[in-house]
């Protein structure tokens, strides 16, 4: 096993134990903080793909805002942090099921798929390519992604409107 | 290179850097609390050591020795986690600084920053969203309403200033073509230092570092007449220094980070005229970096006496009605520079 | 291209450590004996009052929410910044405007919020 194969494990393991963390942990804070982790994990599997900006990317939004929101969302709601936010009735039967036909999906299209396995090349920056990409091919998407994060300030803005009357 | 070679490499780079940011917080608490005697006409520690100097020293020692209390109404895997946090962030931002050109050492070719990467601006940029982390928690798990208090006004100051340095930081970008802070040292060769290129984004930067350090005027999460310490009201013993050596620390990366992007990071305009031989180019560029550094040091530590504590509204409105404005209005006149003067 | 980001794996290691042992060392060298009054909340030396379970108010979560939209806003204009000189070179002005619009129509949402009062603070 190279090294690249043991930080590739590492990796993954950080991701899926955080995340089994944030789904079953009663605290509310702690399931935040785990998923920090988890964000974590998954950026590291970006940067060994080679995607350094995306890595880059999963954590300044993802970290570094969103979970910072949902700390704030939690901390602005009196009283949550104390309640067990598990829920009582559980399907195990169900549930196993469930998940038992996704997972056999799951490795069967990972056994029956013929993968490319000569070694691709990785590009030396990925930035640049997106950034041309940006105002060429992807020109309306990108005017369009500005329209929608206008709504979200609009969105934003009414929110505290109704605070204050 | 191989991977062995590399390993050991950059573990000597680490560890060479942590000795130094330990050693530096050292001098510099001791400079600040100097400098601030000297500004308010006080005397300052002088007992400990010549003229005071293992001052700092003696105060490391006390706190190591002191009980560390957990309050009662805290959430104590949360109150040990915020400090680890501050300190984490603060210890693995400088590993995309360059201090120098890169040199030859035994035959090997040595970069002079830790890890040389592509996207290094933004490497610093999301760990220092990160650093939001250590103050919430830290605000959040002590159960004291003065830590709440000062933690949630701290992380509010910080990602409000957050987004007017990273606005600025795309001025550096458009001028540098790279987001790899060596590439943007070279691009800065000359007299065509952003920071004469670009003085709004370099005032914008400048400020929003210090609001992200916490340092007066922007220091009103631990305002001490209204919230005692902030967020670190029930922190002590080495809990406590560790967020005070993350706070000096993270001043010491600011202010080489306004080097880097700004301030030509270690170049000196025009050395190469002077036809010096290539090792001693090299030390005085070494040599300029820590100098820029420790000018911005001294910049930091005379604003905290000359300018008064702003209130908290103020704090908001100056970040958001005037430096994210002007560091779009930056980003502009950049694109509007490249344009017309064909930089 | 991945070995360069190795040095930064060692990087956030070693920070790690760094950080725990700086926090745990209290434990080795401190003295540990905790009372009542001693782990009480600390309230400028009267018994508190409350706890800390109180709603804080929603303008941090809109200055959070506001942080996130721009956020994002940055990260659309950075790789837009890097390429912008070759940019400039092939397409002329047409680098420059769909920024500028992008820009503009995001700065049109701040002043409206701006204009509403949100950011107001008393």
């Amino acid at each position: 096993m190279s090294l690249y194969d043991i930080i590739f494990y590492l990796f993954a393991a950080i991701t899926i134990l955080s995340g089994f963390i944030v789904v079953t942990s009663k605290n509310i804070v702690y399931s935040a903080f785990s998923l920090l982790f988890t964000f974590f994990g998954v950026a590291g599997i970006y940067v060994l793909l080679g995607a350094d900006f995306i890595a880059i990317v999963q954590i300044l939004v993802y970290v570094g805002g969103i979970l910072i929101l949902l700390l704030f969302g939690v901390m602005l709601t009196n009283k949550i942090t104390n309640v067990d936010i598990r829920t009582g009735t559980i399907h195990v039967l169900p549930g196993a099921v469930a998940v038992g036909v996704l997972m056999g999906l799951l490795l069967s299209a990972m056994v029956w798929t013929e993968w490319k396995t000569q070694p691709s090349e990785t590009p030396v920056t990925t930035t640049v390519t997106l950034g041309r990409l940006l105002i060429t091919d992807y020109i309306l998407i990108f005017e369009l992604l500005g329209i929608l994060l206008l709504i979200a300030l609009i969105g934003a803005a009414s929110i505290a409107r109704r605070e204050q009357e | 290179m191989n991977i062995t070679e590399i390993i050991v490499v950059s573990l000597i780079k680490i560890v060479l850097v942590i000795v130094m940011i330990l050693v530096a917080v050292i001098f510099l608490v001791y400079f600040e609390r100097r400098i601030s005697a000297w500004i308010q006409y006080r005397i300052g520690p002088n007992r400990v050591g010549w003229k005071g100097i293992l001052q700092t020293t003696a105060d490391v020692m006390k706190l190591l020795l002191k009980e560390d209390i957990v309050p009662s109404a805290s959430n104590k895997t949360l109150h040990t986690l915020a400090p680890i946090i501050a300190l984490f962030v603060a210890f693995s931002t400088y590993a995309v600084i360059p201090f120098g050109p890169d040199v030859t050492i035994f035959g090997y070719q040595v970069k002079l920053m830790v890890a040389d990467v592509n996207i290094g601006v933004l490497y610093v940029l999301a760990l220092t969203s990160l650093g939001v982390y250590g103050i919430t928690f830290a605000g959040y798990s002590s159960g004291s309403k003065y830590s709440l208090l000062g933690g949630i006004r701290s992380s509010a100051q910080m990602i409000s200033y957050e987004v007017s340095m990273g606005f600025s930081v795309a001025g550096v970008l458009l001028l540098s073509e790279s987001l790899n802070p060596q590439k943007i040292v070279l691009a800065q060769s000359g007299w065509m230092w952003n920071a004469i290129l670009q003085p709004i984004g370099f005032i914008t930067f400048v400020v929003s570092a210090f609001a992200e350090t916490n340092r007066l005027p922007f220091d009103l999460p631990e305002a001490e007449p209204e919230l005692v310490g902030g967020y670190h009201t029930e922190y002590s013993s080495m809990k406590f220094a560790g967020f005070f050596l993350a706070e000096y620390a993270n001043m010491i990366i600011a202010s080489a980070m306004i080097t880097t992007l700004y301030l030509g990071g270690w170049q000196i305009p025009y050395i190469d005229k002077l036809g010096l031989g290539v090792t001693l180019t090299t030390l005085l560029q070494v040599g300029a970096f820590f100098l820029k550094v420790i000018f911005l040091l001294f910049f930091f530590i005379w604003v905290r006496w000359s300018i008064p504590r702003f209130r908290y509204d103020q704090l908001m409105s100056l970040g958001w009605k005037v430096m994210f404005p002007l560091s779009i209005i930056n980003i502009i006149w950049v694109a509007c520079l490249i344009m017309i003067f064909n930089l | 291209m991945v070995t360069n980001y190795i040095p930064i794996f060692l990087v956030l290691l070693a920070a790690s450590i760094f950080g725990a042992a700086v926090v745990f060392s209290s434990r080795i060298f401190g003295p540990l004996r905790p009372n009542k009054v001693k782990i009480m909340p600390y309230e400028s030396g009267k018994d508190p009052i409350g706890t800390t379970n109180e709603r804080i108010s929603i303008k941090y979560y809109l200055v959070a929410m506001l942080f996130i939209v721009f956020d994002i806003e940055v990260i659309y204009v950075y790789p837009w910044a890097v390429e912008f000189k070759k940019l400039f070179a092939q397409y002329g002005l047409f680098a420059f405007v769909p920024m500028f619009i992008f820009l503009v129509v995001l700065e049109l949402g701040f002043v409206y919020i701006f204009m509403k009062g949100g950011l107001r603070w008393d």
